[in-house]
């Protein structure tokens, strides 16, 4: 076992003790856990995040198994009860407020009141919309990242972030979707979410260019 | 006026709305900042665009 002591040292000997202690108070929601959210909030929990919000009505099943962070053990139960079980085997000491619920426009902005930024993760791009829009109308100056276009298995090297609006940074090509290119794969979801947990990891630590 | 950061010039008194849609933008699926301000949907109908306008149009494809 390994206690709080031990786990901090190890942090705080590979971030130093600025970042450490920048991350270990920081409170990041995330929106959707999928593809794109499981995979975040694990990046976030292992570098130090202190506060992760995670939010998902659904329950995990075998369709998730090639891309999402989730295992067969957790097939059937909720994905924010899984993700859970995963953080706190890579990071026993974090922070977790796990709800298993719809996120709609109308309860975002007060789901999220508290956090410094929030990473939405959705799959289909009417709910990103919903949320960004409401985050962006009715919380002025909290930071958003969002995926879009990540399908398939076309080059790692169109995968990027972008600055797109005053509070709206976006990752993704923008143009590859699950309609027109038909397959999800685990590599340029990951990137996507690697995009998206890289950026917030920035934004906490000051930095706001991309 | 400037859309996306390219220069669009407007050849008639046209709506945020009517411009998204002739432009082909599935209103569900988009956001749009208008000079530095998020545009609420409910107002799209309502704004006049001007040539002085910048719009930022972020249109979101599925996947995650």
């Amino acid at each position: 076992m390994i206690t709080k002591k031990d786990y901090d040292a190890m942090l705080i000997e590979r971030h130093g003790q600025q970042v450490f202690d920048t991350l270990a108070k920081a409170h990041v929601g995330i929106a959707g856990l999928g593809g794109l959210g499981s995979n975040i909030a694990m990046m976030l929990a292992r570098s130090g995040v202190g506060h992760l919000l995670l939010i998902d009505f659904d329950r995990v099943e075998p369709s998730n198994l090639n891309r999402q962070h989730y295992m067969v053990s957790h097939l059937g139960i909720p994905k924010s009860e899984a993700l859970k079980d995963l953080i706190l085997q890579a990071n026993p000491f974090i922070h977790l407020d796990t709800r298993c619920m719809r996120i709609t426009g109308e309860n975002a902005p007060k789901l999220f009141k508290d956090c410094d930024l929030v990473c939405e993760a959705f799959d289909k791009p009417e709910a990103k919309a919903e949320l960004v829009n409401s985050l962006l109308e009715n919380c002025p100056g909290l930071p958003i990242l969002s995926g879009s276009g990540m399908a398939g298995y076309g080059s790692s090297n169109t995968i990027r972030t972008e600055k797109v609006m005053k509070n709206l940074y976006l990752c993704g090509d923008r143009v590859s979707d699950i309609e027109s290119v038909g397959t999800l794969m685990a590599p340029r979801v990951q990137i996507c979410a690697a995009h998206e947990a890289n950026m917030a990891l920035r934004l906490l630590l000051g930095i706001t260019e991309v | 006026m400037k859309v996306n950061g390219e220069i669009v010039t407007l050849t008639e008194p046209v709506s945020l709305k009517e411009f998204l849609e002739k432009s082909g933008y599935s209103t569900g699926r988009i956001a749009v900042e208008r000079n530095g301000d998020i545009v609420p949907k409910q107002t799209y109908d309502a704004i006049m665009l001007t040539e002085a306008d910048t719009l930022e149009i972020v249109h979101f494809v599925g996947g995650g």
